[in-house]
């Protein structure tokens, strides 16, 4: 009768949230057992938006493949199809153009900047401040403007492709570039007036959802939400890709392990991804953008990986080969699984209002986690 | 000055001249009634459609521009579409008191307009305990949200009433007290004699620091009473979808929608009334000159002008900051705001008796 009600044996609470509720951004289901406000369970329930596209990528060519994955992680539609077409490089064994290679990690960057622009304004909304959503959007809009000429889309881009980007850019890329990335520098202290810095904000994160380091590596944990806790994970550092390895920029790394460092990670994060694009924004060399490729592309034999730094963490692709135009198996290790899979762990003792704040510092994207 | 009690005496007079005294005063209450329910209505609409001016304009964009000229029109039409839709009622709630609650929630709004003058001369019932009136009355709404919370037989409803309950029962406290400071010094719970008092000055200038800190107590307070932001834990969209009028549709859930702006609009009145003097013009001591400028400014216009100085407020309030924790919003109250407002009335008091204000 108590199980009907929604009610445990020890009189504890248990409220769905989701898959319909504002604070999940997507349709994730969490079923929290609650003791008053006080948290004692979290149980994400996954599955709503699974359209099993690693068994679709196994029929499509290599050449396909690619733009499905822009509808994983749809902030960072860029770095997945970056990720694949790395992977299928690293089989075919194809030197990307300088200049392709610089475009990309431009792009990457964009689109890291973009990504992080929304999570800062969904974060807010979910603490009860609204303003700083539309602050947020007046910044992405600019972004999705410069991605919508040069590559023709807003959302899912897939300008990426095996051997290079698919045109070249558009002229006015650069100036546009470069004055947004002149006024953006005015508007991130504006970010700080208006939620950093504010008391309110300040003791709602305040050790709140602490993640040990520990913790952070036992659960798989990557991106800024483990390097909010003082774990250097970045991929760009680690294993540079493309002209990473060049450029000059440093790992944002917090200590704290709570929502205000995974927060402050993310804004810190933003700046050194302007400090990168600002190193290639004059110098992007002149050449071809895409690699000369077979029309149809064949892997040889064999296993591939490869791994790149997408705005939520370590996106992984995995391509199993038999050798013929399709390949046999793909699995993609995305960064939101394993984020919230820790949320349980931090989530205990909070309070509900707690729960949002924290779901909000993991910057989760549920398409991602369901693929 | 030309004031509206003539035109009250006027009507009095004509009423019974021609019916009997009994018939004469239900007559009068019946236009009393409707004078109240329609400003009821018409600060309503204003109060929406300046609530999304305001945070349009905070958010960089424009806010409704489309059903009249400026959008002003807006909430008109948002009216309407409330009154055409079903008001649903849960088949596991509890009918009676869920279709109760939302009237409760009027009718305490509606009371709570009685004591406020509008204007010289212009107050509905000029009752000897005005001030304590407000606050009794206003402690009634909190007992319309647990009904509702309640009877809606949802946890989301049932979690939001929970934490609207002992909200406003904590905030009550700072709230009165610093009621309590205007009173101290005025002698009188009058609300007229609360303005009449503030003819050389209004109280928060007249009344040093403490009558600084207990303004400000106030404002923090009743925007808490009032659930407004970063207070408004009862509906906390992000973690209760809408606290506890999740279940409400259609013109129930107008009827807490206005309650709400219009118990924003009345605890700014108040605030305006006995911090910022209510409809008299802003005097300076001996000035007699500046004074009877100032005088010239109608009585009414002095009144909103200040309170919806004090909604603009609280609306900025809302957005801009983010929502507080269940157990921070307790913290700040009991740990902070009580015991700044006790030392505050004693210091006030201590005033109060010396005579060292103004």
């Amino acid at each position: 009768m108590f199980e009907e009600q929604g009610i445990t044996p020890e009189g504890d609470l248990i409220v769905n949230v989701g898959p319909q509720h504002p604070a999940t951004h997507g349709v994730l289901h969490l079923v929290i057992t609650l003791n008053g406000e006080t948290i004692k369970k979290v149980e994400p329930h996954l599955g709503y938006i699974h359209r099993s596209i690693e068994k679709m990528c196994e029929s499509l060519s290599y050449r396909q493949f690619i733009y499905v994955t822009s509808r994983m992680d749809y902030l960072s539609a860029h770095i997945n199809n970056h990720a694949c077409a790395l992977c299928v490089e690293k089989g075919l064994q194809v030197e990307v153009p300088p200049k392709a290679q610089v475009i990309r990690v431009l792009l990457d960057e964009l689109t890291r900047i973009a990504s992080h622009e929304l999570w800062w304004g969904a974060m807010a909304m979910d603490i009860g401040a609204f303003t700083p959503f539309f602050h947020a959007f007046r910044e992405r809009e600019t972004i999705n403007d410069i991605m919508e000429e040069t590559c023709g889309a807003r959302l899912t881009m897939n300008f990426m492709m095996p051997g290079g980007v698919m045109q070249d850019l558009h002229p006015n890329f650069q100036a546009r570039v470069k004055s947004f990335i002149q006024q953006y520098k005015h508007k991130i202290g504006e970010y700080a007036e208006l939620l950093t810095g504010n008391i309110i904000f300040k003791n709602r994160m305040k050790n709140v959802g602490v993640l040990s380091p520990e913790d952070a590596i036992s659960y798989g944990c990557t991106g800024p939400t483990a390097r909010g806790s003082g774990v250097s994970c970045d991929i760009r550092k680690l294993y540079p890709y493309e002209v990473y390895g060049q450029v000059d920029f440093d790992e944002i790394l917090e200590t704290g392990g709570d929502s205000l460092s995974r927060y402050m990670v993310r804004i810190r994060e933003m700046q050194q991804s302007i400090r990168i694009i600002e190193q290639l924004i004059d110098g992007i060399p002149e050449g071809d953008f895409q690699a000369k490729t077979k029309a149809v592309l064949k892997l040889p034999k064999g296993e591939f990986y490869q791994r790149v730094e997408t705005a939520r963490g370590e996106l992984g692709v995995y391509i199993v080969s038999e050798g013929g135009t399709t390949p046999y198996r793909i699995k993609f290790r995305s960064p939101g699984f394993s984020n919230l899979s820790v949320l349980d762990r931090i989530a205990r003792g909070g309070k509900l209002g707690d729960l949002v704040a924290m779901m909000g510092t993991l910057d989760l994207v549920i398409p991602d986690i369901d693929r | 000055m030309w004031s509206f009690s003539g035109l009250a005496t006027g009507i009095d007079a004509w009423l019974t001249q021609r019916f009997n005294p009994a018939l004469s005063l239900t007559i009068e209450m019946v236009l009393a009634g409707i004078a109240v329910i329609t400003l009821f209505a018409v600060l309503g609409l204003v109060l929406v459609l300046m609530e999304r001016k305001v945070s349009a304009w905070m958010q960089i964009r424009l806010g409704p521009n489309r059903v009249g000229p400026k959008g002003i029109l807006q909430s008109l039409a948002d009216t309407l579409k409330l009154l055409v839709k079903e008001g649903l009622t849960p088949n596991s709630a509890d009918k009676l008191l869920f279709n109760f609650a939302p009237f409760l929630a009027i009718i305490v709004a509606m009371l709570l307009m009685a004591p406020i003058a509008f204007a010289k001369d212009l107050q509905l019932w000029d009752l000897n305990i005005g001030v304590l009136y407000i606050s009794a009355v206003s402690s009634i709404m909190v007992i319309s949200i647990l009904i509702a919370g309640w009877s809606s037989n949802n946890k989301y409803s049932l979690m939001g009433a929970m934490r609207s309950g002992a909200q406003i029962v904590s905030y009550e406290l700072s709230a009165g007290l610093s009621v309590l400071s205007v009173v101290v010094l005025v002698g009188s719970l009058q609300v007229s004699d609360i303005i009449k008092s503030q003819a050389d000055g209004w109280w928060i200038f007249k009344g040093h620091i403490p009558m600084v800190v207990s303004f400000v107590t106030f404002i923090i307070a009743v925007t808490a009473e009032t659930n407004r932001a970063p207070f408004d834990l009862a509906e906390a969209e992000s973690e209760l979808t809408a606290g506890f009028h999740t279940e409400y549709s259609g013109m129930k859930f107008a009827l807490f929608f206005l309650a709400e702006y219009v118990n924003v609009f009345i605890v700014c009145a108040v605030g305006a009334t006995l911090f910022l003097g209510g409809w008299m013009p802003f005097h300076i001591g001996h000035w007699q000159g500046f004074n009877h400028v100032m005088d010239y400014i109608p009585s009414s216009l002095w009144f909103f002008g200040k309170t919806f100085l004090l909604i603009f407020v609280i609306m900025w309030f809302r957005w801009t900051f983010p929502r507080l924790r269940i157990d921070q919003l307790l913290n700040l109250e009991w740990k902070y705001l009580l015991p700044i407002s006790m030392v505050n009335l004693l210091v006030t008091t201590a005033m109060a008796i010396l005579g060292w204000h103004f």
